[in-house]
């Protein structure tokens, strides 16, 4: 027998289903129905892991998500790696692999604990902060060492194998949690018609009615839960989500709920099936039937493993039929705390005794105890756990807990297991992710849900309602009341009966007190996970930190994955005391989403891979890729960036695809640039007043260019407008910009000039537009048109109508390479036929397709501008050396116009667009390089500008840039430098931004 | 995540449809010439950022493209109403006067 601790009998667990995992590279053996912690227990594993700061040896402390110690790395290969997993919330399934997150070589003979047990006094809080402080530029260096030391969990560096899912639900009411409030009160808004979902984060529903020895109606109450589960089962308006934690409360009743779907079967998930779901609920009303998390007392060495929570132990015992121990000790404050005492009575194991801080407790449970002869020492507590690596006793005193004294010499008994509480903190967190502040309640001594806007209740413990028989009604009556308020009708129904028991208050008691001042005694911890003590939190308040968020930030309190379940109540319980102030002075932190660590895959969802993000393609994308294009991403287009022949790369294959525009005739696919159809008597006036231009004399079948700025008149988009019609243009806007121009247009309308009667519909994906440009264009067009090319009947900026390549399409004769150019737009479900016409056509004219980065440097040759490579968004048309698009009386004050007014718009040294020619015709200039006028001056250099666009021209033969400098337009002739980070410097000279054919003579032809 | 009443389409609707476009309620003054840098720079830059009762533009991006108002509580997130360009809020901060911007707007 192997499981060491397993009980002979008892427990929800299948012992017909033995299964096998490893820890820490040892292979043990548990059962079915068994979570991680639980068969770690039954076989005897008193060490899951050592502290995050003084690396002392850690057990399994709770039964719980506020586990704080057995947080374990999962994962036998590297693509199954999964950090952060508590053993007490992991499913044991076969083949289950998991070790230690710290630890070093291994957990049992830790190098580091040898290091912490010196360091300990030399590690108070703060610590990092004060040491690693100097030099700032080494912090990168400590930190990388520091976290390897602390050992926090490993994310895998292999592709996850398995997919996740997303689902986005309604329902009438959401209940969060399924013990005995949420089940009622699922039971009671199930009943009424609502739509309800019920979700629980653990293996089955029931909390602690699964391991309570309390009954209902008489029997166990388990039974009471297959009862209601079947009947919620049974109802087509009811959402039963097990293994599901609702783990953020976001605005206006959204819910982010993580179901573990096939964590609990293997390590990856089954053929077909998505391993986690992440459920977006949008719910009517939320009943918050979260429950308490049982509070430990701080004593001295309460970290040695072998110090539990009463309530854990209870639920080992009762739920897995694991008893983790053989002699047990109860430190305590309260009444619940005694049915761990009659549990381990019942399993046949000894009670070495309790202690009860009250000095006559007289409740029925602590009678019961006492009448199977259980010694209680009372007015006295548990104040120091004796051994190392497991507990070996326990020394009790008497104390007075109003001075915090240690009143008697005590005795220390022999023990292996110490249990402690100090009562019950409801969970709050999600009632408390909107930032409704917890109120504290001196009766219960805990926290509450304080008042929050959003539309839900609370129910049972998470209320302050431990009582069974009162949870239960709280529970019903929390979803009776839901389900009224989502617009259904209220319904009756009874509860079972429970057991009627004199119950005592608790007395109020976080730290134990001890002989030693805290400072002096054996570390006392507060926060296990982050290895936080009630010294050091004592110190944090000396040293001068108040507030609980900066006594949290200071200590590590509350910090991690923990995010103080365990140890925040203590804490700020010591802090208040400290500072001579009440808990509710003192307040809680805030508690943000996730209530428990998430995964990855499960926030992604199916959005990852090739699904991240929509990719748009245009008509002609199969022969782009036939024909061995190289794409560039331009926001979600995939645009053909060169076409290269064998052996070529991009600068080979660019310098052959502009010489062929420049010399014959090239193709370009244009489609990606946004167009918008803009209709409406009212239109040409809309045009004015965006447009930094004029286009109240635009005839019809003409285009213009226009630029467009923003209130403060620094230029935003650009494109060709053309006239379909005196009260119908097509407006082209750049590739990245066709949304935000859209959205610009409709703003200006909607909310400034409702009264323009005009209407914008975005064409963009409607056509698709091929582009012809070099000399030969006019006779290739001419093979595939009737539209009569003739330069005078077909000038330049000006639009036709007719048949392409046998379908209708509208041509413009517009140019942004400064060759003559034909802009061919189709249908796009035409365009692919078209193209293909165009290119078997371009044959014996020399045509050449080429893609963005040949446009980029043909047009930077003419001077032409891309917005957003050129412009910043600090540039005025005027910086770009384009007054001469600047309708400057034009009777309208548009767009732009009085914010280019402003005196800074108006400085003669502002950044202007310029040339920039390398001295040395074969140095490209990095583009972004910053520029000066003197190389040799100290450094930080006066920097005047930098390099916007730059290319090597092949039909320039040499290099050369445009860039914005200070005063630049004045400065044509003058000497520029670009210092390099290598340390070189590049000499440029400031010329005319217009490189190739400056009197445009080869567009006019 | 919001929960938005679009008044064009008559339907709460879920915030990734919505993009918020900045403060309402900032009309462009009709006569921008007539402004002052100072009063024009106001127009451009400066927004109030209450604690409490704010009114602010959003556009029903992913819906019917059609701009908005919302009032909306800056602490809570509470949207207490949402209502046409052109109509004026009914809920406004208690007693504090709306700031007006440098010259009266259309509707704005």
């Amino acid at each position: 027998m192997s499981q060491v601790n397993r009980l002979a009998t008892g427990g929800r667990v299948d012992r017909s289903q033995p299964v096998t995992f490893t820890f820490n590279g040892q292979t043990y053996q548990g059962f079915a129905g068994d979570t991680l912690a639980a068969a770690l227990l039954a076989n005897g594993v008193d060490i899951v892991g050592r502290s995050f700061k003084y690396s002392r040896p850690r057990g399994i402390v709770a039964a719980g998500a506020e586990e704080p110690n057995a947080v374990l790395q999962i994962g036998s290969t590297e693509a199954a790696q999964i950090p952060n997993v508590r053993a007490t919330q992991q499913a044991l399934y076969p083949g289950l692999v998991a070790t230690s997150t710290n630890g070093w070589p291994s957990v049992n003979t830790d190098m580091m604990g040898i290091l912490g047990k010196v360091g300990g006094k030399m590690m108070p809080p703060g610590f990092y902060y004060k040491t690693f402080m100097y030099p700032q530029n080494l912090w990168l260096t400590y930190e990388k060492y520091i976290r390897k030391a602390a050992g926090l969990g490993r994310s895998p560096t292999e592709v996850d194998p398995d997919s996740y899912d997303y689902m986005n639900q309604h329902c009438d009411v959401l209940v969060v949690g399924a013990g005995p409030a949420g089940l009622a009160a699922a039971l009671a808004a199930a009943r009424s018609g609502a739509r309800v979902i019920l979700a629980d984060e653990q293996e089955e529903f029931g909390g602690s009615l699964l391991s309570t020895r309390e009954t209902l109606d008489g029997q166990v109450a388990s039974e009471w839960v297959d009862e209601v589960v079947a009947e919620l089962a049974g109802m087509a308006n009811v959402t039963l989500l097990p293994r599901s934690t609702v783990n953020g409360y976001h605005d206006h009743n959204f819910l982010t709920i993580h179901q573990r779907l096939t964590d609990h079967l293997g390590e990856v998930a089954p053929m077909g099936m998505a391993r986690q779901r992440m459920h977006r609920v949008r719910a009517k009303r939320v009943v918050l039937a979260t429950g308490a998390h049982e509070r430990p007392l701080v004593y001295a060495n309460n970290d040695v493993p072998g110090n539990m929570l009463a309530d854990a132990v209870s639920t080992y015992v009762r739920r897995y039929g694991v008893a983790p121990g053989k002699q047990l000790v109860l430190s305590t404050n309260n009444d619940y705390a005694y049915r761990v005492v009659l549990d381990w009575l019942d399993a046949g194991l000894q009670v070495v005794a309790v202690a009860d801080a009250r000095s006559n407790p007289r409740g029925a449970w602590v009678e019961e105890a006492r009448a199977r002869g259980v010694r209680i020492l009372t007015g006295s507590a548990v104040v120091e756990a004796r051994g190392s690596k497991r507990v070996t006793g326990a020394r009790i005193c008497a104390i007075d807990v109003t001075a915090l004294k240690v009143t008697s010499p005590g005795e220390v008994l022999d023990c292996d297991l110490i249990v402690s509480s100090g009562g019950y903190s409801p969970v709050v967190h999600l009632a408390s992710h909107l930032g409704g502040k917890p109120t504290w309640r001196e009766d219960i001594l805990a926290f509450v849900p304080g008042d929050g806007l959003q539309k839900r209740e609370c129910a049972g413990a998470v209320n302050g309602v431990f009582r069974l028989g009162d949870v239960l009604a709280d529970g019903f009556e929390a979803g009776v009341k839901a389900a009224v308020e989502a617009g259904l009708s209220p319904v009756e129904g009874s509860l079972p009966a429970t057991e009627a028991r004199h119950e005592e208050p608790a007395i109020a008691l976080f730290q134990v007190p001890h002989d030693k001042p805290t400072a002096r005694a054996p570390k006392q911890f507060v926060d296990l996970q982050n290895d936080v003590t009630a010294a050091g939190i004592e110190l944090a308040t000396r040293e001068g930190f108040e507030s609980v968020e900066h006594v949290k930030r200071y200590t590590a309190l509350g910090f991690g994955t923990d995010q103080g379940k365990l140890g925040n109540i203590n804490g700020l319980a010591i802090a208040a005391r400290s500072l001579g102030i009440s808990i509710p002075q003192m307040g809680t932190t805030m508690f943000r989403p996730n209530y428990t660590p998430v995964t990855f895959g499960a926030i992604a969802g199916r959005h990852c891979g090739a699904l991240f993000e929509p990719k748009r393609y245009t008509a002609m994308q199969s022969w782009h890729l036939q024909n061995g294009a190289e794409f560039e991403d331009v926001g979600q287009w995939k645009r053909p960036w060169y076409f290269p022949k064998a052996g070529e790369d991009l600068h080979a294959a660019v310098a052959r695809e502009c010489l062929a525009v420049r010399n014959a005739v090239g193709i370009l696919d244009a489609s990606t640039l946004g167009k918008i159809d803009i209709q409406g008597p009212d239109a040409r006036e809309f045009l004015n007043r965006v447009y930094t231009n004029a286009w109240t004399k635009l005839d019809v079948g003409k285009a213009r260019y226009g630029l467009m700025c923003k209130e403060d008149g620094m230029v935003f988009d650009d494109g060709v407008t053309a006239c379909l019609a005196d009260n119908h243009f097509l407006m082209t806007t750049t590739t990245g910009g066709a949304a935000r121009v859209m959205e610009w247009l409709e703003i200006y309308h909607q909310t400034e000039w409702p009264e323009l009667k005009v209407y914008f519909t975005s064409v963009t994906d409607h056509w698709a537009t091929m582009t012809l440009s070099g000399p030969n264009s006019r006779k290739l067009l001419a093979e595939v048109t009737d539209i009569d090319l003739d330069k005078d009947a077909f000038p330049f900026m000006s639009w036709k109508e007719g048949q392409v390549g046998g379908v209708p399409a509208r041509v413009f004769r517009i140019s942004f390479t400064g060759e003559l150019s034909y802009e061919v737009n189709v249908q796009a479900d035409y365009a692919l036929g078209v193209w293909e016409k165009i290119i078997a056509a371009g044959q014996k004219h020399g045509l050449t397709p080429y893609g963005t980065e040949t446009m980029h440097v043909l047009r930077a040759e003419k001077g032409f501008i891309i917005v957003g490579q050129d412009t910043d968004g600090s540039v005025t048309p005027d910086d770009l050396n384009m007054g001469w698009c600047v309708g400057r009386t034009k009777p309208f004050s548009w767009i732009g116009w009085r914010g280019m007014n402003r005196e800074d718009g108006l400085r003669e040294d502002r950044k202007q667009l310029v040339g920039l020619k390398p001295i040395d015709p074969n140095q490209v200039l990095p583009e972004g390089a910053q520029l000066v006028f003197d190389p040799k001056q100290a450094i930080p250099m006066q920097m005047v500008g930098h390099v916007t666009s730059s290319y090597m021209s092949a039909a320039l033969g040499y290099s050369f840039a445009m860039g914005v400098v200070k005063g630049g337009l004045k400065r044509i002739g003058e000497r520029v430098f670009a210092p390099l980070v290598d340390g070189s410097v590049i000499e440029a000279e400031i010329v005319s931004s217009v490189f190739y054919d400056p009197k445009g003579e080869r567009q006019n032809v | 995540m919001l929960h938005i009443f679009c008044p064009h389409c008559g339907e709460l609707r879920s915030e990734e449809e919505f993009h918020a476009k900045g403060q309402a309620h900032i009309p462009r003054p009709l006569d921008p010439a007539a402004c002052s840098d100072a009063e024009w720079g106001d127009y451009l830059f400066f927004r109030d950022n209450p604690r409490g009762i704010h009114h602010e533009l959003w556009v029903h991006a992913a819906g019917c493209r059609q701009y908005f108002n919302a009032t909306r509580h800056t602490v809570t997130y509470e949207i207490l109403e949402t209502y046409k360009i052109g109509e004026k809020p009914r809920f406004t901060a208690a007693g504090g006067a709306e700031p007006q911007a440098v010259d009266q707007g259309v509707t704005a």
